[in-house]
């Protein structure tokens, strides 16, 4: 058979392997230092998405909570394979925490109304929280199965996956609908199709499309015909307003401190035998090292 | 048993409770003594009263128990029904998770169902006021956790809605010493369990106890993605080996490939406080330093002088690991003899 499938993705800062510089001098995060980026295992619930899609045949559906500018995390769903983007983007929606965002994402997913499987990434990098996919299931009064390293079998309306647990996996059977969340472990995600970027470069969201200059628009090949990404909002949903945003956020950010790292006691070592012998003997004496 | 208890969920797997639970009963006692509540514990599985002896003596004052042979093993919905059960009908202000992959799974399933907040990987939870516009909260939790790739300690609160929920890494709090005189109430109960919760199905089950023990180690050697390739980690193994210390790593190195997850040392990974702590290669993101910085002695060894890493250790060795350590194994075997 084949399979409706939706894919929640999110656009994050790359906050991975960075530093100090990311924090400007007062203190505040310098978002200019860190690139957006499609959130990394939200690439890999698509790529096993693709997959099903591969093997069964069905229609692979993206949504995206976000700013305006996460239009790019859904242009690149297009560049791999996804059938339908729709972009959930209001500004009400700002501040929200994982209950606000599930509730936003739970009235958009049934809004698109007949899906068989709902994925998303195990935890988005920014905030690596792993709330959002149980909470969204929750509202879908849906099963959630977490953390899936592998798709073991989808048979009809049974599926078969393998999920990490602490120390070791275990192999779970349920029936659909299912939302699952998927991890680093379970593919490797495809690179973009050179077919579909030449389709859907020009892909933009309805706002995209009328902030372009009339002038501007006469000196490229976009027209009405490239808004395939579709901007929901709120209301478009049926969200209640008391329900989203921060409104709809139970948690509240008290205090935002900066790290300010603990200056101690600090001994610069020579990277000399000599150097490293003092530092060893230091250490052997005070029965650190044996 | 009375309203507003503080709560831990007690994570039990085939008859032993996760270590993490019991450093949560440690936290919790200290939070209900500032709160002048009780500590309660929620336990669940299938012919586990056994276990209560052990949660009342890490600071349980009562505990909730449902036993049902359909609790053997943890599912989603049939546990998350008998903790929403138990929540609604004690109303507890606080329950505690640990962020374990079943905490990570049910605690926001179960907020969800309550419309209530949770935080994830605090790394400390305190009690306070708490002022908003037009109000004033008193005895809130404050729920403090590295956020933003760890560049920020941000303090969340969830002032207006019942429980207030977290989950907590292990190795974060420390356990209560066990005390085997103390006891408490066992209160049991039975939910109902229909069987629309029923519908997954264990197939297969691997566990097996960790072989690496971070928490335990007096010593770890640990490197970053500065170590640069698997072949380099070698390096940081071989000085493991020779010091008789445990291999740690920062999450970078671990999604590298160079080691597995099992070493990782960090806000998501373990949080350790051995004697001494060698950072080979490890910048120093805010999540790794978050992991270790309590370690006595930290010594950092790493190509960049200005790495956030020297900032909190004790030593710092400017230089490429692959000229250091072999030196400070040959120094070291030296000094031995």
């Amino acid at each position: 058979m084949e399979y409706k499938m939706i894919v929640l993705v999110k656009q994050v800062p790359d906050t991975k392997n960075i530093t100090g510089q990311a924090m400007k001098e007062d203190g505040t995060v310098n978002r200019a230092a860190l690139p957006a980026i499609f959130n990394p295992e939200d690439l890999n619930a698509l790529e096993e998405a693709l997959k099903i899609k591969d093997k069964f045949g069905g229609k692979i559906s993206i949504i995206s909570m976000g700013p305006p500018a996460a239009a790019q995390v859904l242009r690149e769903s297009l560049f791999r394979g996804a059938d339908e983007v729709i972009l959930l983007s209001d500004r009400k929606f700002a501040g929200a925490d994982t209950l606000a965002t599930s509730y936003a994402l739970a009235m958009a997913i049934k809004k698109i109304k007949d899906y068989d499987i709902v994925l998303c990434g195990r935890q988005a990098i920014d905030g690596d929280t792993a709330q959002v996919g149980p909470q969204t299931a929750e509202k879908l009064n849906v099963n959630q199965i977490t953390c899936v390293d592998k798709i073991v079998e989808l048979k009809n309306k049974e599926i078969k996956v393998e999920r990490s647990i602490e120390g070791g996996y275990e192999i779970v059977k349920t029936k659909l609908p299912v939302l699952l969340t998927i991890t680093g472990e379970a593919n490797f995600p495809r690179p973009f199709s050179a077919k579909k970027v030449l389709k859907y470069k020009y892909a933009v969201t309805p706002s995209e499309m009328s902030s372009y200059d009339e002038e501007y628009l006469k000196t490229t090949e976009i027209d009405q015909s490239n808004v395939i990404i579709k901007l929901w909002d709120h209301s478009e949903v049926g969200a209640k307003e008391e329900q989203i945003g921060l409104a709809g956020s139970p948690t509240k950010v008290k205090q935002i401190e900066s790290v300010v790292l603990e200056a101690g006691e600090f001994k610069n070592i020579d990277n000399t035998k000599p150097g490293l012998e003092e530092l060893i003997k230091e250490l052997m004496n005070e029965h650190i090292l044996g | 048993m009375s309203k507003n208890e503080v709560w831990v969920y007690i994570e039990q797997n085939e008859g032993k409770i996760a270590d993490v639970s019991l450093e949560l009963l440690g936290k919790a006692t200290q939070l209900a003594d500032k709160l002048k509540v009780k500590v309660g514990a929620v336990l669940l599985g299938s012919q586990i009263k056994n276990l209560c002896k052990t949660v009342f003596s890490y600071g349980a004052d009562t505990v909730y128990i449902n036993e049902d042979a359909n609790l053997k093993y943890y599912t989603t919905l049939p546990y998350a029904r008998v903790v929403v059960d138990l929540v609604k009908k004690y109303q507890p202000q606080i329950v505690l998770y640990g962020a374990t992959t079943t905490g990570r799974d049910l605690a926001p399933r179960i907020t969800s169902e309550l419309k209530t907040g949770l935080t994830a990987d605090c790394t400390n939870l305190q009690i306070g006021d708490y002022s908003a516009k037009d109000k004033e909260y008193k005895d809130i939790l404050y729920q403090i956790r590295p956020a933003f790739g760890g560049n920020i300690i941000a303090t969340i609160v969830c002032p207006d809605h019942k429980p207030q929920m977290a989950t907590v890494r292990e190795g974060v709090m420390k356990m209560n010493e066990p005390d085997s005189k103390r006891t408490g109430d066992i209160i049991e109960h039975k939910a109902e369990i229909s069987k629309d919760l029923l519908i997954t199905e264990i197939v297969k089950r691997f566990q097996q106890e960790k072989t690496v023990n971070l928490k335990a180690a007096n010593i770890i050697v640990s490197g970053g993605i500065g170590v640069g390739s698997k072949d380099n980690f070698d390096l940081i193994i071989k000085l493991a080996h020779t010091i008789g210390a445990e291999v740690g790593a920062s999450r970078a190195a671990v999604d590298a490939g160079f080691v597995s997850k099992d070493h990782q040392v960090g806000q998501t990974g373990t949080t350790v406080r051995p004697k001494l702590y060698i950072a080979i290669g490890i910048s120093g993101s805010v999540q790794h330093m978050a992991g270790m910085s309590e370690s006595s002695r930290i010594i950092a060894i790493n190509t960049d002088p200005r790495a956030p890493i020297f900032q909190i250790a004790h030593y710092g060795i400017v230089g490429d690991l692959n000229e250091v350590l072999p030196k400070f194994i040959e120094v070291y075997k030296s000094l031995k003899k």
